[in-house]
């Protein structure tokens, strides 16, 4: 008998390490793959019955009897499941469904077979190709993959670099995790052939240490990609390519590319002015194409089903799909993937079912904790970088954190400042002073100084306009976001209106 | 890890610098694994890294004190960290924290007198869709309650 059980840290957060030690226990055979992304099935278990995988929910040790003898009520077959089903899963496509370290089941749903065709083409042929596929970089700046690819390609320099970063701090995301505990080699394709892209040779990722399951497999994945020629002589071209993990040190301000990249040259990760672009001098000075996780596990797809094809997907200069991260207090919470364009209404009413505990949404944070807040009377903007942008927040890495009706705003805008002055590193006043003043001016406000108010916004123009990265430059979005569409909350209004 | 400082073995630090001098950008490298040796980066491991990387001990402080996962002395015996961030939040993590906080006497950064235990705040694991969240000597929990919690480091 055939059985998976995810590997995830989510499935293993809720139990999955002891429920596979039960099922290998009573005999079954047991493969550990990544997860489908339905988290609040997990763990979910999977029963291959008939060439078919029949899904168990929120699976413990106590179940099992039930489930190998046939006799549990299951959730029927994995991919008919509403949430799955209403998905375009093409980043996603195999997470979830292989053992995340079988290189021949990657091969076999459709892996290496983009690093092939890029191999027949040239390095300017392969950046055209991520440009027509409107790739953009799925990290939250936005800016055109192919275009920066095409940078780094031009420039002349003894040694080039393609560093992922995998530094996913911003709460309400966890896409990068996923695809790197399940499906790491997608990973390394994508990176392979950014190298081809663009004549380099050496890959890191930079992985936040708030990872340590994600560690593991992306270290046993590049033995195993070593191993098997996908590094090292690129399967048997003359071409190389080789990928090292680099391990964060818990600081979020690290998910910034040029903080990213001296933390990766062993100094304080402070950002760096730019110019010049990581581009043209990223690390140790060399050209250096900095792409998140997504954007990178992304390519592949993109080399094997087509630029057009890809670019078929989305809205507008959104193009192709968003893994969304749906989280916080939600009845479905998980990760979904679409193609850009779906109202932000539907994922947060329909998809995920609204709360967990029942209550009305109150509001919805998208994109990370540098993200604005959302009251349901946004909730028709589709999800895609210009809507949002239209409507005064910011897709960012695609997290949805749902809150019920006792978020209390002031407060969340209070931590928004707090985590900011926490996390800020320092090298600009805006940021480095400005979120500790914020914090005081929202600590009036709460004890209903309404002359605080305007003095918030102030802080928060200046922090927007003179802060050196998105750490300063954002913290307002939360902030004036809560502030604008919760002015009751903030006590000093209701007084001034009173 | 242990709550008594481990000896200093001079020759266990200068293999680790040995060990990592032939990569580029070596030295978070080599603080992650000092302190995996050692449970934290121990002040006398400071002279050699800086020496060995050719940088001023002013300059090492600087990187040492920057990251929060860099300890200058060891940690409990156990290490919770507990998720504060917003989509933990919407769960009711700061209820959570505060009521667990209470039952074992510390407050965030605290190590218990007995060295038993250290307790952080940590801001996302990517547990995002099944908060509260925490982590217990580096294994991740989901939908933790102040009672499981409490429960889990008394054991």
């Amino acid at each position: 008998m055939k059985v998976y059980v995810p590997r995830d840290a989510a499935a293993k957060a809720l139990g999955a390490d002891d429920v596979a030690a039960a099922f290998a226990a009573a005999g079954a055979e047991v493969v550990r793959n990544g997860t489908r992304g339905m988290i609040w099935l997990e763990p979910l278990v999977e029963v291959e019955r008939d060439g078919q995988r029949i899904g168990y929910g929120a699976v413990t040790v106590d179940d099992i009897p039930a489930i190998m003898d046939g006799s549990a009520e299951s959730l029927g077959v994995v991919e008919e499941i509403p949430f799955y089903a209403k998905q375009n899963r093409l980043t996603f496509q195999r997470c979830g469904v292989i053992d995340p370290l079988s290189l021949a089941d990657y091969e076999a749903h459709g892996g290496l077979t983009g690093l092939r065709n890029a191999l027949a083409m040239s390095a300017e042929d392969i950046t055209t190709h991520v440009t027509e596929s409107g790739l953009r970089g799925r990290g939250g700046a936005g800016f055109p993959t192919g275009i920066k690819w095409n940078t780094v390609r031009l420039a002349e320099a003894p040694q080039k670099y393609i560093v992922c970063n995998a530094d996913e701090g911003d709460s309400g995301t966890f896409a990068d995790r996923m695809i790197m505990e399940g499906d790491p080699f997608c990973l390394i394709e994508g990176m392979v052939i950014a190298g081809l892209g663009v004549g380099a040779t050496k890959g890191y990722i930079y992985l936040r240490s708030e990872y340590p399951d994600a560690i593991e497999v992306m270290n046993e994945a590049l033995v195993i990609a070593r191993e098997n020629n996908l590094l090292g002589r690129v399967l048997h071209s003359p071409r190389e390519f080789d990928i090292e993990v680099r391990v964060g040190a818990g600081a979020y301000v690290c998910g910034e590319e040029t903080s990213l990249l001296n933390s990766l040259e062993g100094k304080r990760g402070v950002v760096r002015a730019k110019p010049p672009l990581p581009a043209l001098e990223g690390f140790l000075g060399r050209p250096t194409v900095v792409n998140n996780v997504i954007s990178l596990a992304t390519v592949p797809v993109i080399f094997e089903k087509g630029a057009a094809h890809y670019a078929s997907f989305g809205l507008g200069r959104s193009k192709g799909t968003m893994p969304i991260q749906i989280a916080g207090n939600v009845k479905h919470g998980g990760l979904f993937e679409t193609a850009f364009g779906m109202p932000l209404g539907e994922l947060v009413n329909d998809i995920a079912g609204g709360t967990a505990t029942g209550r009305p949404v109150k509001a919805v944070q998208v994109g990370g904790p540098l993200g604005a807040y959302f009251a349901p009377e946004k909730f028709d903007t589709p999800f895609a970088y210009e809507p949002f942008d239209g409507a005064g927040g910011l897709i960012g890495h695609a997290g949805v954190v749902v809150f019920d009706d006792s978020a209390d705003m002031l407060g969340m805008a209070r931590f928004a400042m707090e985590f900011c002055a926490i996390e800020s590193c320092g090298k600009c006043t805006p940021c480095r002073i400005g979120s500790v003043r914020g914090v005081e001016t929202l600590d009036r406000i709460a004890e209903g100084d309404a002359t605080a108010i305007p003095l918030l916004v102030d802080l928060c123009e200046t922090m927007k306009d003179g802060s050196l990265c998105a750490l300063g430059g954002f913290t307002p979005y939360p902030v004036m976001s809560a502030l604008e569409q919760f002015p009751e909350e903030f006590a000093g209004v209701k007084e001034a209106a009173e | 890890m242990s709550a008594s400082p481990a000896p200093h073995d001079p020759s266990e630090i200068s293999e680790i610098i040995q060990r990592n001098m032939h990569l580029e950008g070596p030295l978070l490298p080599i603080l992650h694994d000092v302190q995996a040796a050692f449970g934290y980066v121990p002040d006398a491991a400071r002279a050699p890294i800086a020496e060995a990387l050719n940088i001023t001990e002013a300059e090492l402080h600087g990187v040492i004190s920057f990251y929060h996962d860099f300890r200058r002395k060891p940690a409990g015996a156990r290490v919770l960290k507990i998720c504060r961030a917003e989509a933990c939040q919407a769960m009711g993590a700061n209820e959570m924290s505060e009521a667990l906080l209470a039952k074992l006497g510390l407050g965030w950064n605290e190590t218990a007198p007995d060295g038993g235990l250290t307790v952080e705040p940590i801001y996302c694991l990517g547990l995002c869709a099944c908060g509260p969240a925490a982590m217990i000597d580096g294994k991740v929990k989901g939908r933790v309650t102040a009672e499981a919690l409490a429960a889990e480091v008394a054991r």
